[in-house]
């Protein structure tokens, strides 16, 4: 195989492609967050006026909340806030199609760059 | 400035000579490295798995994430003593699997580090406000303070980095050692209330589905530790110090791990376990000992700072490694003449970890870094398979076998799948979106970027053709 001799890039290109990571890691990361989609899927199951023994603490982690400065009141919203694991299967799915649609797209395309490097690299030989 | 290259180089350079990066780590360092990215994983982060699934659940998952590591270190002792360049698992996936792999790896490193980096810099900010108690007082200009000096001294050089990780480590590490021999863990009633604090109601508030979803953060027990390999150029003797040092690393912080959570769960009710950002500093504000809620403050501080150091240096050396090879503008390769560091890469990402300290909160930088993280070990499960199926045992050299091939491989494949699950469990839009941006780019590398990449000289290492091809 002929060595391959790749195009001298613009300097002008290359502040293009450095521009278009930034944008691309800052659209991953920051939208979600932007978007509220980021986070758990927590919410607090509010108890009126709340005691320890209505917040299920036995002595033992009173004493150990009371030493971390808390009142029943103050540790309401930690202790009452909970996860609920609930997900739809249509979701998971789309989770699942993505994932293993990533990974079959990443191995065979890098496969057939790497096939390239290969002939380019050991030609005919062993 | 040049292009780098693998030499062991004095450290002043004459004129027309090429630049690399400096061969002058041992073992030590290598632990440094390692331990040091990871050990704050033990003062803040794991214990969001009591969050998700109650604090029996992150037992059972530091228990098995930690199995994880362990293939993780055993594959990447092996993979790493063989292909030694900077770069570390992007330098395995470009001589292994191919470019548009190396390509997404790195971009794993460069993630899963500068979120990991931001979490460190948000956690110092944090503790300091917190203890401080001062109304008005907020975190942001300690966040700026962390993550700017430690880039300078990155920018420094490699050496004075890792000596200087390798004791703020080592001091933090023993100050959960003191915590605990301190509260007595031989006599469980004296200071250590685990029976009162863990009772068959709360041990899985969730059942077995919070046990699962636990797996999510049980990952931030040893995330990074895979890398110690982002020094294979920088090492003497890469063979030697990378297996030793890695191996040495997941032994320090699988026994930190066990000591963490027993301390943790026998002084704090789980709810407030899953909740608190610094576990170790309040399991000994938990003690009522000043001395203990001293050490400890400095601990979680000296943690956070040296993953954070160790963290600016690994995404700089994959940032690096893809402007070595083209697959970014070049620019980015250049190695600081005097300093012998990879400065501009480590100036580009500085504002990048600014801007997200800025604008995420701690268990989102944190998911941000597992989801990377997670991508990345799923590639080593595959990568480990592929390499031993294209050079056989006894076809080159290795520095180091791992044994038991494939179960490693299997066993890692196998907790990513369930740890994907665990992250679908509350944080499934940051991974569809998370994996989409890998979609988006690979599309533009594959289609765009690739034909400014030179093709055979990728591959650097004296290896015969591999089977297959």
């Amino acid at each position: 195989m002929p060595k391959y001799i790749p195009p001298e890039q613009p300097k002008v290109m290359q502040v293009i492609d450095i521009a278009f990571i930034v944008v691309a890691i800052f659209v991953a990361l920051w939208l979600p967050l932007k978007l509220g989609l980021a986070g758990v899927s927590k919410a607090i199951d509010k108890i009126e006026n709340p005691t320890w023994e209505s917040l299920g603490q036995n002595p033992t982690m009173v004493g150990f909340w009371e030493k971390l400065g808390y009142d029943p009141t103050t540790a309401h919203d930690i202790i009452q806030n909970k996860f609920h694991y609930t997900w739809d299967i249509t979701t998971l799915l789309v989770m699942v199609v993505v994932v293993v649609g990533y990974f079959i797209f990443l191995f065979r395309a890098s496969d057939k760059e790497y096939r390239e490097v290969i002939d380019e690299k050991f030609g005919d030989k062993k | 400035m040049t292009d780098a290259a693998i030499t062991t180089s004095p450290s002043t350079v004459a004129p027309g000579q090429r630049v690399s990066l400096l061969r002058v780590l041992g073992p030590a360092h290598v632990w440094a490295l390692g331990v040091g990215i990871v050990l704050v994983g033990e003062y803040t982060g794991w214990n969001f798995a009591v969050d998700k699934g109650g604090s029996l659940a992150a037992l059972i998952v530091c228990w098995f994430i930690g199995l994880l590591y362990t293939s993780v270190a055993m594959i990447d002792s092996e993979v790493t003593s063989t292909v030694a360049a900077a770069g570390g698992q992007y330098a395995q996936a470009k001589h292994i699997v191919g470019p548009l792999m190396a390509f997404n790896v790195a971009l794993y490193l460069v993630f899963a580090y500068t979120m990991l980096e931001v979490s460190d810099a948000i956690l110092v900010g944090d503790l300091i406000v917190t203890v401080a108690g001062t109304e008005g007082l907020e975190r942001h200009a300690f966040v700026v303070l962390t993550i700017v000096v430690l880039a300078w001294l990155n920018y420094r050089g490699v050496l004075m980095t890792l000596n200087v990780n390798f004791v703020i480590t080592a001091i933090a590490y023993v100050a959960i050692i003191i915590l605990f021999f301190s509260v007595q863990p031989w006599s469980q009633g004296t200071v250590l209330k685990l029976g009162d604090l863990i009772t068959p109601e709360n041990a899985l508030p969730y059942g077995w589905i919070g046990v699962l979803a636990a797996f999510h953060f049980g990952i931030w027990f040893y995330l990074g530790i895979e890398g110690t390999t982002q020094a294979a150029e920088e090492v003497r003797s890469p063979a030697r110090s990378l297996p030793y040092g890695t191996m040495a690393g997941m032994i320090t912080l699988l026994i930190g791990a066990a000591m963490t959570w027993y301390v943790c769960a026998s002084l704090l009710p789980w709810e407030y376990l899953g909740f608190t950002f610094f576990p170790l500093f309040d399991a000994a504000r938990a003690t009522g000992s000043g001395f203990l809620e001293t050490l400890l403050f400095w601990g979680t501080v000296l943690a956070a700072v040296a993953s954070a150091n160790g963290c600016i240096n690994d995404a700089a050396r994959a940032w690096f490694s893809l402007g070595r090879d083209r697959y970014l503008p070049t620019w980015f390769s250049a190695v600081h003449p005097k300093y012998r560091t990879p400065y501009r890469s480590i100036l580009f990402l500085l504002p990048i970890a600014l801007a997200f300290a800025f604008i995420a909160d701690l268990n989102q930088a944190i998911t941000f870094s597992i989801l990377s993280g997670l991508l990345g070990y799923t590639f080593m499960s595959i990568n480990i398979m592929m390499f031993r199926r294209k050079w056989p045992l006894g076809s080159i050299r290795r520095g180091y076998t791992h044994p038991f091939h494939p179960m490693p491989a299997i066993a890692l494949l196998s907790i990513c799948v369930i740890t994907y699950f665990a992250v679908f469990l509350g944080y499934g839009s940051q991974l569809i979106a998370m994996t989409l941006f890998y979609i988006v780019v690979s599309i533009w590398f594959h289609f765009y970027r690739y034909k400014y990449v030179r093709r055979g000289d990728q591959f650097t290492m004296p290896w015969p053709k591999p089977i297959g091809y």
